[in-house]
Parts: structure tokens; C-alpha cells; sequence
């Protein structure tokens, strides 16, 4: 039985194609075959959020993502965030603010910042806090990343 | 414009916001193999067996057992118990007994589970009581790993003329540290070249000091280096010895460089842990309330081996009478073994359990006596020029009362406390939310205890480049709370240069002198403090060899060092640690100086508790503290606000399941931390009282956030309920029994 | 990654058709897979016993909500996220939407899907006790045809479900008869968010002249299946909730659920707040 597969997709941008196995994990395929490493394993159930990327619009959490539902997709990961040498203003923010600690969670929370302001470019302390509901961080204890995130809209 | 006190940005902040940042799992190496760890299905007992099965190529393996070991079979510490891979009997669940590589991840795991190891089973014991109460003997020759013995005065004298005397029983549970982080290692390692190991960790010359006997290899054959570290709060103090040995090891055997990152399923069950803790207090008071007398029994769930349990202990016995005035003192303490992997450093060190039964305890007293909270601890609280429990006279101004009186109005306690009443009495026949409010008072000592920071020694290297740049070589290592960048304020304030123009070199024995370990509050109190002293050193050597004037500009710095260097060949300087004067400590009786500074708090917590659910939810919570002078209040807050959350979870989330000594819930999805929603408005506040011998006045505030809470919510509880609840975790669970 | 990755297919048809005449050809060698939100969780722990899985991610037959005067119909890959934001469903299944929203992290619902929560047949889903209390039914199909049944009794078991090897979950139906219903909905876990249900309680009801007319009483996580509390429903009818009928409605509960200790929680606890949620849900419809 051979359970490679070529997959089809892009990674911020560029076109990617990829012999795999089917079941493989976005996450693994990322760090391992792209040397794309901001993207974090925290957990590896979907619980933590460290992995998470963004597929044609929506944040994932890329441990729970099989190679074979990647094919055609559009992914984002945080390499992909910032626009050259220029940060995306949550990044900046969270530089400013003390929205990272030892940075483990940053990649993740940062991605999973700049879709909740995509969506909604004015949140309020409650959308804050349920937009990055299913990101941990045990360093900061919240308050410096909901503060980067406010100052990132506000800017 | 001195930088101390300013909100620098954190120093490594763009590479950790752009993903750039390297922590060990993002590095690899030609050739490299993946390792695992074959651990004991059993608690306790004696390897018969080991046998290699399944459908797999063992010859394609690289497999390490005990018989492997090059030099000496333990993780040197403290007593070196504990073996880097069980010989032929195990104490522990999970205890590693062999080490397997490949180059195929997945057929490593495949591997993994296809060892299968016998074990002749022998009884064990899982709590502190069973092994307190020497139901099996399985350490040593009482399950007593140390003891410790504070007395001051004489409390047998006190209790028969007491009016008032007040027992009181408290539990701590475990407490997973959970960094997002899995610990994990690399290595290369070989005969000619030595040992290298990459690895993510709080304490480089900790691993560098157990290699150097695992593998019987001069110091300068073992190099650690820190990669970029995603969370320790002393889960990465002593732990990292042992993974980073298992991969030298495999590297060593295979010849390949050797990866070895756990998931988070193993790093659960198999690394350290809070120590579990039982304290009773027996206290004397007058009927006017004020202490006469106190007796602290406090005993810790070391686990199988003794790992850092005696420093641990000795922490909470120091913490555990607080910061209050007793003429009569007696602690008296205890590390036990039991069959449970060991539990090991977490932020507070025994201080968050031992404080967590004291500020417990002070409101079981104040209502026994018949006085409230407030009004209890002003009447005993610590002043300058008075003693602690160890009879240390605290030589600071220390105005607790003043930090009571702003954190109560800061939190609107007393509004509170008075419409809470009122609002609890009221029912609509509907469950309720009812509303309390608690609060904490305590103290915690900022580097090692006692004598500890004498013995380290610890040293601190500056070294100047022809560009001027300024290099700061320490092995104190960056964890997420900041050490780069308080590191960099406090050499950029010292050489009046910008910081920018300093360069924290990173954590590597090869390069770096031994600033002691990452641990302790130290960081920035005591090796800033070194920081300061390395780069003045080297500013006044350009002085004076009259290269540099005493007023001076970044160019003239900058055309001095490269003249300096040009001349002389390199420019470095060296400080090693000197004690603050009249500092002494006495290791036998537990007396004298604990620590040169402690900082000094109030935390008021405001919960909510449903009725339907048993739920308890923080509201509201402020910290308050005077932690000497604050370096970077952005950093500064974060390290309390993350302490505050923290310990928020350690109170009513993170409940260590176990089942025969072996964590069952060892899954994200069901060890309980707080997330974004769970966590209430953490209002930080700082009061500043610069404290003479830390660098720009700093003391110590990286564990000081886990001790308040806990009690100030418990306290909490007991006000919006009525009942005294006096463990830890607090469940729903529990709640609803002793409510019901 | 405990899984031995290679030993695993995960296949892609190109069209419903394909995928169900694969389950047709080989009867039990196959399994879909949706979202992967609970999957993926088996095969990183190495749990995941079996093997060969069809892709029904990018099937759009199973995707959509549809509405028609009497009813909603969602298909099997409807996800959280697109439940929660359907204004239909808003408005008149509020439940389900904040069964939804309620359901892991934002990244969860972005991938989980109605069928997959179903199928799963955790005891533990948020979404089952919602639906159940909709009177929710749903569609199989397989190459032989369709065939809608009640969701009420398609759980047998623990993990036990009536589906044939070759039928795949395709639509989910509620009836919209819930004007005039006052719902109630209460997840509980030991946090906020991302938690795993310790009891998980939906009930709708409505009353007429003080009295209860209907209930549909559904609570998850205290026995192997979710359970609709149909005696206790039955007790209700034309009873006013007031203390005695409150009383007698738990003792009722009682009977119908079995609650367990595990990792998560105790049976005490469970069965404790089973009743509180019962009460407190009977008390909102006290007029």
C-alpha cells in the first residue's frame, strides 16, 4: 500500500507540492519539510492553540490537519504574517506591549489576533477574549496580550 | 536619561513575534536520529525482563540501557539518587529504563511500543501520610529525605496561659508546570570531541555539572547550550539533566547527533512537578490578638528520588510563618519519598504551599478571636528593627500596614465586603451567584536561602568589542521573563550607553562564566546586580588606563574600547558575588539571614460563586507590592500577572489526577489551565522602596505572584459562602460536598 | 506523534457518489472523515485503531445550511462557526448556536462539523443534547438510498450507533416549532472555554395557564449516551413547576441518567448538578 500522495497548495504565497502521506500532519509537514518552525506544537490535540495557521481565511490548528485536506489550499502561517521587513501592527504591537513572554504561544496568538481583527477590526475586551479562546499562554496570564491586541485596532 | 524604570521592549521580541526565534525542536542537524525514552510500567519493583518485539528492525536501532552509561549512573544534584536509567529496579511510574534512536520518527514510536519491559512487582506508596506514616519503607530508613528544625524562643512554654489557641490543617495538591514547551534536547557527542547538547532549559551549568559525571568527562569536554526556552517555572531547573544525559547518551552510542523532544503526554507524566504539601498550624493568642506563639508542622511529597526536595522544603519552612511577629517560633519540616515521579522545582518553591496554610490559617485565628481579617494581621505584622521566624532582623523599612490600607481601597474591599453581605442574604427561591472577598498578606525571600548565594560564587563576564558594543556573558538564561532585556538596562544604566549598544551573549559553557542557575528570584537581584559590577568594571579599566574620560559619549566609549583592544587585545572583566555586609546564616539551627531581601505584598481577590454549578470564578483581582525598584514595569507586570494566573489555576483548575503514582489526566484537554476567558482583570500595582544592594534598588519578583492567591481566594470563598475550605485544588467537586 | 503514520489512508473522492460506492465495496474497511478535530486527537495519543478513511472534507452534497417553512436542514460538514453565525438558527435554535460557540477554541469550530459530533458519539458532545432537544432527525445514505430516522434512539450505546457500514451520515433536519419555547442551555466544565463537558444540559419548554404543556429534557455526559429524559418529560405534562413537582422531577432525572466517576468529574457531582440545572430550568418557566 503506498499512502504518499502529491499535495497541492500554497504557503504564504508560494506554491507548494509535496509527496506525503495522506494522514501526515500539516504541522509536521510544515517544521520538518517547508523549515517553516514558527509554527509551534504545544500540545498536539488541538487543546493549546501553539500550531495554529491559517487555511483560506480560518485559523487551524494545524495538528489536527491531515495532509490530504491541505490539497488546494491557501495557508498562512506566521512566517507569512508580517509584509517584508514591515510587522503586521499586531506583531508590533505585541513587541510593545509585553504581548510575549518566552514566545511559545506568540506565533499561534498572533495569528489568531490578526483573524479576530480581520473579522472584526473593533473588538471589544469580550470578543478579545472569546477570539483567543483557544490559545494558552502561560507566561503572560492574558492581560499584555489582550492590551497588544487592543493597541494593535487602536493604532 | 536613565533607562531603569523605562518599558524597553523586550530584546528578542521581533524574532519571537515573526517566528524566527529557535527553540530546540526547530533545530537539526545532518544525519541527526530521533530518541525515545522506554519507561516502567510499574510504581515499584524489580526488572526481570526486557524483551524486543513486534515486526521491527532492531538492528536498525540504537538502544542505550543502564550498562551503556560511560561514567556514573545518577543526575548529580543533591544526594545523586536518582539514576539516569534504571539498572535493574524501579521507583517510580515512568521511571526512564532504556533509550531508543532511529532516524524514522514514526517507527521509533512503533519501536517504543513494542518494547516490552517485566516487572516484579514490590508494594509502593503514592501520598505523604502512607509514607509519614512508614507503611513501606522506600527510601532510606524512614522515606525521609531531609529535615529541618526552626526555634525560636519557646512555644511549650506559651500554650498553657494562651487565651486563645487555634488549630488548623491545610493540603496543597501538584501542580503541573506546563510550559507550552515540552522539554526536549539534542545532542552530539563523541569520545574525541566530547559532549554538546542543545537543549531548552532554566540552568546550563546544572546539565553541564551532571554530564560531566555521566559520562566521567573533564568540564571542558561538556558543553550545554540554551536554545531559545518556551517556559520553565522550574520545570526546566533540574529536569533538563536528565534529557539532555538520555540524548548525549543515545548520541554517544549511535555516533549521530541524537533529537529528543517528549510530547506533551510524556512531559506530563514523566517530568517534575509541585510538591503535594500537608501543614498544620497550632497558634497562641492573646485575647487581644496577638500572636503568642505559633508551631508550623510542614510536611512535601518529594516523590521517588530526592532532586531539589531539600532546597524546596527549606523555602516553604522559611516562608511558612510569613510576615509577622511571633516571640515564640517553632517549624518543623519534612520531604518524603513516595512512588511517584519526582516532583521538583515550580515557581514559588514550597513558599506557595506553605503560605497558601499560613494566610488560611490567619483568618481561621482573626475569627476566633473575634477580629476581622485586617484588624488581626495589623496587630502582628512585621516591622523594621524586629525578627522573623528565623530571627532575622529585618534591617528595610517595611510599612505592611501602609500596603494593606492601599491594596483593600485599590480593590474597594470594604464597599464590597458590606454590599456582598447584604446582596448574599437575598434569595429569589433561584440559585444564586454569591460574592466574596479575601485577601493575602506575605513576603518572599529573592535568591538562594541562607548561605546559598555564598556558596554559588556566582560570575558575571562583560567584554567590549572594537565597534563598542558591550557583550554580557552570563548563563543565566532568558525563560520569557526577561532577563535580555533587564540585563540590558542595567549594563546600558551603569555604562550611560544605549541599549542597544549591549549584546547579551547566549547561554553557552563554552563561552559563558557560571552566573548560577536561573531559579530563585535571583536573575535580575543578584546577577544584575553582577551585571553592574562586570560592566562598571570594565568602564573604569578604560578610565583607567586614560582612555576614557569620566564624562564620556557613545564615540568616545566606542573610540576608547577599540584603542583598549588595539593596545591590549581584548578588553573583559569578571565580578563574582559578594554578600551584602552583615549577612549571616547559620545551616544548623535554621537561624539568622534568610535572604538578603524579600518583597513584600497584599493580593485581594474578589470570586463569584454559583450555586448551580459549584463554579468559583475570580472577579476581580488586585496585586499589590513593593518589590524594591522596578526595572521595566511592562516586564515587571507580566511577571505578576502570569504568576497571578498561574496560581489562579493552581486554586481552582489544575488537579492532578492519580492512579498508582501515575498522573491519568496528562492531556491538555483534561489538566485544566486557565484560558483566556478564565482569567479576571489582574490589576498590578508597585510600591518602590529601593532596596541598597540590587542593582537600581531591584529585588527579586519572579516567584512572589504564586503565593498570594490561593489564600486571598480561599479567604474569598469563606466570606461569599460562609464555609472554610482548606485545600487546594478547589474543585467543584469538593465544593459541592462540603456545601451540601 | 505516537501513530505509525504510513499505516494510515486517508482518500479523497471527487464526489459523494465515489465515496459512498467505496463504503459500499468494502464494507467496514472504510470510515469517513470529517473535520478531524477528534481523529486526529486518537492518532497523535497512537490510539486511533482504525486504519483506512475517505475524505469527506471537501464533499460540498454535505455542506449548506437549507431552509423551508417546516424545517432547517444542515448538512453532515456544516462547522461550529457556520452554525453559529446562521441567522435562522439564531433566532430560533439558540441552543445548537451556543452549543457551538461553546465548543472548543475558535480554531475547533472552524473545522468541527454537526455530523462528526454526532458519529463520534462521545457522550461528552455539546452539540447531541441540543439537537436531541430540536427533535432533530438525519439522514443516511448509501448507494442503496436514503433514509431519514429520528436522531431520538440513534445512539444505542457507548459509541454504539444504528448505521450501516456502507451509510454515511449525510443531513441533519430540525422542525421549526420552536416559537413560543423557552430554551435553556448550560454546558458545564471546570473553565470557561475549551472545556469537556462534566454535564451538559438542553431543555426546551413552554407553558400554558401555569402550566407546563411541554418539555423535551436532554442531558449529556451521565451515561454512555446522551440521554432525552423522556419519563421525566412525560411527568411534567400539565403539572405547574413549582417545589413539589421540581422535587419529583428530580427524583425522576434520577432514574433516567447514570452518571460515572472519571478523570473529569465524580457520578455525585454529575448527578448533583443534573438536578440543579433540571430546577433551575423548571424555575424559568414559572410564570
Amino acid at each position: 500500500m503506498n499512502n504518499r500522495h502529491t499535495v497541492e497548495f500554497k504557503v504564504n504565497g508560494e506554491a507548494r507540492s509535496l509527496e506525503v502521506f495522506s494522514m501526515a500532519r500539516l504541522l509536521d509537514v510544515l517544521r520538518e519539510q517547508l523549515q517553516l518552525t514558527g509554527t509551534k506544537e504545544g500540545c498536539g490535540e488541538g487543546e493549546c492553540g501553539a500550531c495554529t495557521v491559517i487555511i483560506d481565511g480560518q485559523i487551524v490548528n494545524s495538528c489536527l490537519v491531515p495532509m490530504a485536506q491541505v490539497n488546494g489550499c491557501e495557508i498562512t502561517t506566521i512566517e507569512g504574517v508580517a509584509g517584508g521587513d514591515q510587522l503586521h501592527a499586531v506583531q508590533q504591537a505585541f513587541i510593545d506591549h509585553g504581548g510575549a513572554q518566552c514566545g511559545i504561544c506568540t506565533p499561534g496568538m498572533v495569528l489568531a489576533a490578526v483573524d479576530l481583527l480581520n473579522r472584526n477590526p473593533e473588538p471589544t475586551e469580550h470578543d478579545i477574549r472569546n477570539g483567543l479562546a483557544g490559545n494558552l499562554c502561560r507566561c503572560t496570564g492574558y492581560m499584555k496580550i489582550f492590551e497588544s491586541v487592543v493597541r494593535a485596532y487602536k493604532k | 536619561m536613565s533607562p531603569i524604570g523605562k518599558a524597553f521592549p523586550r530584546k528578542e521580541g521581533r524574532k519571537k513575534v515573526t517566528g524566527k526565534a529557535l527553540y530546540v525542536d526547530d533545530l537539526s542537524f545532518p544525519g541527526m536520529l530521533h530518541g525515545v525514552t522506554v519507561r516502567s510500567p510499574s510504581p515499584r519493583g524489580r526488572i526481570t525482563k526486557i524483551s524486543f518485539e513486534g515486526d521491527i528492525p532492531w538492528d536498525e536501532f540504537t538502544v542505550v540501557t543502564a550498562k551503556d552509561i560511560p561514567g556514573a549512573n545518577y543526575v548529580a544534584l543533591i544526594l545523586n539518587d536518582q539514576p539516569y536509567l534504571a539498572a535493574d529496579f524501579v521507583n517510580h511510574p515512568e521511571e526512564p529504563i532504556l533509550l531508543l534512536a532511529h532516524r524514522d520518527k514514526y517507527l521509533l514510536e512503533e519501536a517504543r511500543r513494542n518494547v516490552r519491559i517485566e516487572i516484579e512487582e514490590q508494594p509502593a506508596i503514592f501520598n505523604l501520610e502512607d509514607s509519614l506514616a512508614r507503611k513501606e519503607i522506600i527510601w532510606g530508613e524512614d522515606n525521609v529525605f531531609k529535615k529541618y528544625l526552626v526555634d525560636k524562643g519557646n512555644v511549650d512554654e506559651v500554650w498553657a496561659n494562651a487565651d486563645f489557641i487555634v488549630e488548623g490543617e491545610y493540603e496543597t495538591g501538584a501542580q503541573e508546570q506546563l510550559y507550552i514547551e515540552n522539554n526536549g534536547a539534542i545532542a552530539i557527542a563523541n569520545a574525541d570531541k566530547g559532549v554538546t547538547v542543545w537543549g531548552s532549559m532554566q540552568c546550563p551549568y546544572y546539565v553541564h555539572k551532571a554530564l560531566v559525571k555521566l559520562f566521567d568527562l573533564p568540564e571542558e569536554k561538556i558543553r550545554i547550550i540554551q536554545t531559545e526556552t518556551g517556559g520553565g517555572f522550574g520545570g526546566k531547573e533540574e529536569y533538563p539533566s536528565l534529557i539532555a544525559g538520555h540524548a548525549a547518551l543515545l548520541a554517544w552510542k549511535s555516533g549521530k547527533p541524537v533529537k529528543m523532544i517528549y510530547d506533551r503526554a510524556e512531559d506530563m507524566v514523566a517530568t517534575t512537578k509541585r510538591h503535594p504539601s500537608r501543614t498544620r498550624h497550632k497558634t497562641a493568642v492573646t485575647k487581644d490578638g496577638k500572636l503568642l506563639a505559633v508551631e508550623i508542622d510542614f510536611v512535601i511529597d518529594g516523590g521517588a528520588y530526592c532532586t531539589l526536595s531539600p532546597v524546596v522544603l527549606s523555602r516553604g519552612t522559611i516562608h511558612s510563618a510569613g510576615p509577622y511577629v511571633c516571640p515564640n517560633v517553632r517549624i518543623h519540616s519534612r520531604a518524603v519519598a513516595t512512588n511517584v515521579p519526582p516532583h521538583g522545582a515550580f515557581r514559588g518553591f514550597g513558599a506557595p504551599q506553605s503560605i497558601f496554610a499560613l494566610e488560611r490559617h490567619m483568618d481561621k485565628v482573626a475569627r476566633t478571636v473575634g477580629l476581622t481579617p485586617e484588624e488581626f494581621r495589623r496587630r502582628n505584622f512585621i516591622h523594621e528593627g524586629e525578627t522573623t521566624a528565623t530571627s532575622q532582623v529585618i534591617r528595610e523599612r517595611v510599612d505592611m500596614d501602609q500596603l494593606l490600607t492601599r491594596a483593600l481601597q485599590l480593590s474597594n474591599y470594604h464597599e464590597k465586603r458590606e454590599r456582598f453581605a447584604r446582596e448574599n442574604a437575598e434569595s429569589n427561591g433561584r440559585f444564586r451567584k454569591k460574592r466574596g472577598v479575601g485577601f493575602a498578606t506575605f513576603m518572599h525571600g529573592a535568591g538562594f536561602t541562607g548561605s546559598g548565594e555564598v556558596y554559588l560564587q556566582s560570575v558575571v563576564s562583560a567584554e567590549a568589542t572594537v565597534e563598542g558594543v558591550v557583550r554580557i556573558l552570563a548563563a543565566s538564561t532568558e525563560i520569557g521573563q526577561g532577563t535580555n532585556t533587564i540585563f540590558s538596562q542595567i549594563a546600558s544604566e551603569a555604562l550611560g550607553l544605549d541599549v542597544d549598544l549591549i549584546e547579551i551573549v547566549q547561554p553557552d559553557t563554552a563561552h559563558v562564566p557560571n552566573s548560577g542557575p536561573t531559579v530563585a528570584s535571583r536573575t535580575s537581584m543578584v546577577v544584575g546586580k553582577l551585571v553592574e559590577s562586570a560592566v562598571t568594571g570594565l568602564k573604569q579599566t578604560l578610565i583607567g588606563s586614560s582612555l576614557l574620560p569620566h564624562e564620556y559619549g557613545q564615540s568616545e566609549f566606542k573610540r576608547a574600547c577599540a584603542e583598549y583592544i588595539a593596545r591590549f587585545g581584548s578588553l573583559k572583566t569578571s565580578s563574582t558575588y559578594q554578600p551584602p555586609p552583615n549577612v549571616h546564616w547559620d545551616d544548623e539551627k535554621y537561624q539568622g539571614d534568610a535572604y538578603g531581601a524579600y518583597a513584600w505584598a497584599v493580593y485581594v481577590a474578589e470570586v463569584s460563586f454559583d450555586e448551580l454549578t459549584y463554579a468559583a470564578h475570580v472577579e476581580d483581582f488586585v496585586a499589590l507590592q513593593e518589590v524594591g525598584r522596578v526595572l521595566n514595569p511592562v516586564l515587571a507586570a507580566g511577571q505578576i500577572e502570569g504568576g497571578v494566573a498561574q496560581a489562579i489555576g493552581f486554586t481552582l483548575f489544575e488537579n492532578v489526577v492519580w492512579k498508582d503514582g501515575r498522573m491519568a489526566n496528562n492531556q491538555m484537554t483534561n489538566y485544566i489551565i486557565p484560558t483566556p476567558v478564565d482569567i479576571p482583570p489582574i490589576r498590578v500595582y508597585f510600591e518602590e522602596n529601593p532596596y541598597a544592594y540590587g542593582p537600581g534598588g531591584a529585588k527579586g519578583i519572579g516567584e512572589l505572584p504564586m503565593d498570594g492567591a490561593a489564600p486571598a481566594i480561599l479567604n474569598a470563598l469563606e466570606n461569599a459562602t460562609g464555609v472554610s475550605f482548606n485545600e487546594i485544588p478547589l474543585l467543584p467537586e469538593t465544593l459541592m460536598v462540603k456545601l451540601l | 506523534m505516537r501513530a505509525f503514520i504510513p499505516n494510515y489512508q486517508l482518500t479523497t473522492p471527487a464526489s459523494l457518489a465515489e465515496a459512498l460506492t467505496l463504503l459500499e465495496s468494502e464494507p467496514g474497511v472504510w470510515k469517513p472523515f470529517a473535520g478531524g478535530t477528534d481523529l486526529m486527537v486518537l492518532l497523535e495519543a497512537g490510539r486511533l485503531a482504525h486504519r483506512n478513511y475517505i475524505n469527506i472534507w471537501g464533499l460540498n452534497e454535505l455542506r449548506g445550511i437549507e431552509a423551508t417553512d417546516t424545517h432547517v436542514t444542515l448538512g453532515a460538514l456544516t462547522t461550529y462557526t457556520e452554525v453559529q453565525t446562521n441567522p435562522i438558527l439564531r433566532r430560533e435554535f439558540p441552543m445548537l448556536c451556543q452549543a457551538a460557540s461553546e465548543t472548543g477554541g475558535l480554531a475547533i469550530q472552524n473545522r468541527g462539523t454537526l455530523g462528526g459530533n454526532i458519529v463520534n458519539a462521545s457522550p461528552a458532545a455539546d452539540s447531541p443534547p441540543a439537537l436531541l432537544a430540536y427533535d432533530a432527525e438525519i439522514e443516511l445514505v448509501s448507494n442503496r438510498g436514503s433514509r431519514w430516522l429520528p436522531y431520538q434512539g440513534f445512539h444505542t450505546g457507548y459509541k454504539q450507533m444504528h448505521i450501516d457500514p456502507d451509510e454515511l451520515l449525510a443531513r441533519i433536519r430540525l422542525p421549526r416549532n420552536t416559537a413560543g419555547l423557552t430554551h435553556y442551555y448550560r454546558k458545564v466544565g471546570t473553565r470557561k472555554a475549551q472545556a469537556i463537558s462534566k454535564v451538559c444540559f438542553a431543555a426546551v419548554g413552554k407553558t400554558g395557564q401555569g402550566k407546563l404543556m411541554e418539555t423535551r429534557i436532554v442531558v449529556g455526559s451521565v451515561a454512555p449516551i446522551v440521554v432525552r429524559c423522556v419519563q421525566t418529560e412525560a411527568a411534567l405534562r400539565g403539572q405547574r413547576p413549582d417545589e413539589e413537582t421540581i422535587a419529583a422531577a428530580c427524583a425522576s432525572l434520577v432514574r433516567e441518567i447514570s452518571p460515572i466517576d472519571d478523570i473529569r468529574s465524580t457520578a455525585k457531582y454529575r448527578l448533583q448538578v443534573a438536578k440543579n440545572l433540571l430546577a433551575d430550568f423548571l424555575a424559568t418557566l414559572r410564570t
